[in-house]
């Protein structure tokens, strides 16, 4: 029983609490720091969504079945390319934030407009890519290596696609609402995806790209 | 204009199906009418169905589960019966394509739409009163969650009437569910109403880790949390670990049967080994996923009704976790015979007797609770006695097929199917039928009959031991499982006492049933006015039952472990501060939405309704688009309204 006593001292660890401490309710506003954490859980599932993706194309990387090869396909050029618009546009979106934090709403829709350009940009050039290669007889039915690749590649393309939707809307709700509490935070969450693609990304490039052309 | 869809898809040449369809209807229509009757629509639609209150989307994620739970072993009653009749060369009353369809739903529903429904309604019920909040971090994503898995629900019941289900085992191993070998729309059904409710699944873990980290009641660190908050912790991050591989593979194989792609197909360099370790790298967590709180359940109901703490409450925390780990790296014990080699099936096989472990010293932690107790006995402490004896057993056959060569032997055979069933309806059901009948007298404010209760746990009991002890021994002589008919005689004896004890389990089930419509027909008898009917020990317990829909006038001050009983012994009283208003979240209507247009979609992709599938799609994203403009999405609960609540609940209190 002394044992059971010991274990409910009243204060909590070093840092005492009094009644006076009780925290003011909890908000259920979208806004604040509750919101960011659940968006990196998300991303956090996202991230292995894609692994299990990366571990499936690195399985299946050379079941090509007698049809064309990474080598053959890919021009890295053209894919660096891409990567730039993609690293570019991580970088005009970093600049939104910064406006954000100054509070200068036409600056958050500049970059925004920036970011939403070069994003549409790579998704360009992504279909352009996959439109020349299955015009080449070289479609995600040919092998298990290009099943891998389209799926892999397609995936990442579907998110920025998702991303540019988003930041569609999130262009509207600035424009109408100004940079409001919940703007900031969801604008924060896009960020989080937004770079969380970019990362992605040079795991595509390298993983797919660089590895599959060598 | 409807895809592959005609008239023809509906079976009506086969009695059984269209017998269980007419049922369904019947049932459905009957509720309809009673509700068109008494003027409920609007009710249940302003107050259950748009509800964002974590009570009461955890009450419906239980309705779902029950309904299902019937489903599901409708199908496993079937299942015995037919091995009961077809021996000797007879053939039984199921036909092989139908039998086949009935193990695959069995399996499919039991877990994906009973045993998960369960759990996380027991978790949105339990977790936030249990830390001290006044509802989970997102509550409209709460919703959302529970409308996705009530679209995949509505897909796999329509798949009964319309089309048929898939006929490849409840994990759906290509190339058997490739397009070449299974060409209907069984699959599709499968792969839609897995894939939409899985989504669902995914979010409410990514919601509940938020909750626990950042929704518990100031004072209320880590190593004070119930122990039933920590195992649905460990159980929500393992969802968010597992459940995207789920995605990704049924993904793969959609991608496969619709674009004509090759993961896993026989030609062109498709690897079917790849999706047997995918589909078991997510379904082996998913075993964990699912026990884990339940053990959380066993904890709080041994240390409330033993009237003494928690034995090793440290322990029992870092077992959890150490299962919660351990459990990603033992998938390949699922497939030791499919050829990976000795070391690789040595270290897997390892992996797999570690688990025990861990396992066996929450056992004996939950023996030592007991030990100079002061023990009572109604009816979730007998669930829980029965799942100590009953897990162990099952726990042991789990590591004699971990010994490889073992497994060899027993791969496949019934004996597997005696064992998974011994650790899932010994410890899965055993423990959620247990938190159903602790938690609710906290839900509803009465408690269930504790008579028929216990009636129902020894049929439970009796009827599990009956129908799966048989199933080792033919196990071990021999017999594999998803077998239709059969011409060993010495088989037949065990599968007459297992079809038995199916009989026993289904009065189990009445008896189950009949307990939930008698207490709310006796609530007067058993209605609880203390808000502390067991004499509990953690927070939930320190409110009126039915708690008010903002759980806590105001958050509690935590000291300790076992906040409540602590508070209690030494008279502690929670620091009176004015009532203040209380932000509460709206209700909103997006969530139903969004779960019919993703049955929609889900529907349309199964019978290749191209327009219709857009139309599912475009409205999701267009409902989830028109929700984000909506800025009005919580009000305040004045003071004066609290304080009115509140004297109401403290008069009851006081009785």
């Amino acid at each position: 029983m002394s044992a059971d006593a010991l274990a409910i001292e009243p204060n909590v660890g070093s840092r005492a609490l009094t009644p006076l401490q009780v925290r003011p309710e909890v908000e259920h506003s979208e806004a604040g720091s509750t919101t960011v954490l659940g968006f990196w859980i998300y991303l956090m599932s996202d991230c292995l969504l894609f692994a299990a993706l990366f571990a499936t194309n690195s399985v299946l990387a050379n079941e090509t079945a007698g049809g064309p090869t990474g080598r053959a396909l890919f021009s890295i050029p053209y894919v660096l390319a891409e990567t730039f618009c993609l690293l570019l546009s991580s970088f005009t979106y970093g600049m939104a934030m910064l406006a954000l934090n100054t509070g200068r709403r036409s600056g958050v829709l500049g970059w925004l407009a920036a970011t939403f350009l070069l994003g549409l940009c790579f998704i360009g050039m992504e279909i352009n890519e996959f439109h020349r290669m299955i015009g080449e007889g070289a479609g995600p039915d040919r092998s298990a290596f290009l099943s891998s690749f389209f799926t892999l590649v397609g995936t990442h393309g579907l998110h920025v696609t998702s991303g540019l939707i988003w930041m569609a809307v999130m262009m509207t709700q600035v424009a109408l609402r100004g940079l409001s509490a919940t703007n900031s935070t969801r604008l924060m969450c896009l960020s989080l995806f937004w770079h969380f693609l970019d990362i992605v990304w040079i795991g595509v490039f390298s993983v797919v790209y660089l590895m599959g052309s060598m | 204009m409807l895809g592959k869809l005609t008239l023809s898809a509906i079976p009506f040449d086969q009695p059984i199906i269209m017998g269980a369809v007419g049922f369904m209807v019947l049932v459905g229509l009957s509720v309809m009418f009673v509700l068109t009757f008494l003027g409920r629509w609007k009710w249940l639609w302003t107050e259950w169905l748009t509800s964002v209150d974590h009570k009461k989307i955890g009450v419906m994620y239980i309705m779902l589960a029950i309904v299902m739970l019937l489903r599901g072993f409708s199908d496993a009653i079937m299942m015995r019966t037919q091995l009961a009749l077809a021996s000797g060369g007879a053939p039984g009353y199921l036909p092989p394509e139908h039998y086949d369809q009935i193990f695959t739903a069995h399996g499919v529903i039991m877990i994906f739409f009973m045993a998960m429904p369960f759990l996380i309604g027991l978790m949105n019920i339990v977790v936030p009163l249990q830390i001290g909040a006044r509802d989970v971090a997102f509550p409209f994503l709460n919703s959302l969650s529970f409308w996705l898995t009530v679209a995949g629900f509505g897909l796999v019941n329509v798949s009964l009437g319309v089309g048929e289900f898939a006929r490849t085992g409840w994990l759906a191993y290509p190339p058997l569910s490739e397009l070449q070998y299974s060409p209907g729309v069984g699959v599709d059904y499968y792969i839609w109403s897995l894939q939409i409710s899985g989504v669902g699944t995914t979010l409410a873990g990514v919601n509940f880790i938020a909750t626990i980290l950042n929704n518990r009641a100031p004072g209320m660190t880590l190593m004070r949390m119930p122990i039933f908050t920590w195992a649905a912790l460990c159980s929500n991050i393992m969802i968010v670990a597992a459940f995207p591989i789920l995605t990704v593979t049924l993904a793969l194989l959609s991608l496969d049967r619709y674009l004509g792609m090759h993961f896993f197909t026989n030609d062109l360099g498709g690897n079917q080994m790849m999706y047997v370790n995918l589909i078991w790298a997510w379904g082996h967590p998913e075993v964990y996923i699912l026990v884990l709180p339940a053990f959380g359940i066993f904890s709080e109901i041994i240390a409330t009704f033993s009237s003494k703490r928690l034995f090793g409450y440290a322990p029992m925390v870092f077992a959890t976790i150490a299962i919660a780990v351990l459990g990603f790296v033992t998938w390949l014990h699922h497939f030791f015979t499919m050829g990976a080699g000795a070391n690789v099936n040595a270290f897997f096989g390892i992996t797999t007797m570690i688990i025990s472990i861990p396992t066996g010293v929450k056992v004996f932690n939950w023996l030592f609770t007991m030990y100079r107790g002061r023990i009572r006995f109604p009816s979730p402490v007998l669930w829980t006695i029965g799942f100590m004896v009953t897990f162990v057993i099952g726990g042991m056959t789990g590591v004699l097929m971990a010994v490889p060569p073992a497994d060899f032997v027993l791969h496949n055979s019934l004996f597997l199917v005696a064992h998974f069933h011994n650790v899932i309806i010994g410890g899965v059901l055993f423990g959620y039928l247990a938190g159903l009948t602790y938690w609710f007298p906290k839900v509803f404010g009465f408690r269930l009959n504790d008579t028929l209760g216990k009636c129902s746990f020894w049929c439970w009991l009796v009827g599990f031991y009956l129908a799966f002890m048989p199933l080792y021994i033919v196990g071990l002589m021999g017999m594999t499982r998803r077998i239709n008919h059969y011409d060993n005689p010495d088989w037949y004896p065990f599968l007459v006492v297992a079809a038995i004890g199916a009989v026993v389990i289904l009065f189990g089930i009445l008896f189950f049933v009949l307990q939930i419509g008698f207490s709310i027909v006796q609530r007067e008898k058993t209605r609880d006015l203390t808000g502390d009917p067991w004499g509990g020990r953690t927070l939930e317990w320190s409110i009126s039952s039915p708690p008010p829909f903002y759980n806590f006038a105001n958050i509690p001050v935590v000291y300790g472990r076992d906040a409540f009983w602590e508070a209690k012994r030494k008279g502690l009283k929670q620091p009176s501060t004015a009532l203040r208003r209380i932000h509460m979240p709206r209700n909103t209507a997006t969530g139903p939405i969004v779960g019919a247009f993703s049955l929609m979609l889900g529907f349309a992709l199964v019978w290749h309704i191209w327009w219709m599938a857009l139309v599912g799609l475009v409205g999701i994203v267009l409902s989830i688009i028109v929700h984000s403009f909506n800025e009005n999405r919580a009000y305040y609960v004045q003071a004066e309204d609290v304080a009115r609540i509140e004297r109401l609940s403290s008069r009851l209190l006081a009785h």
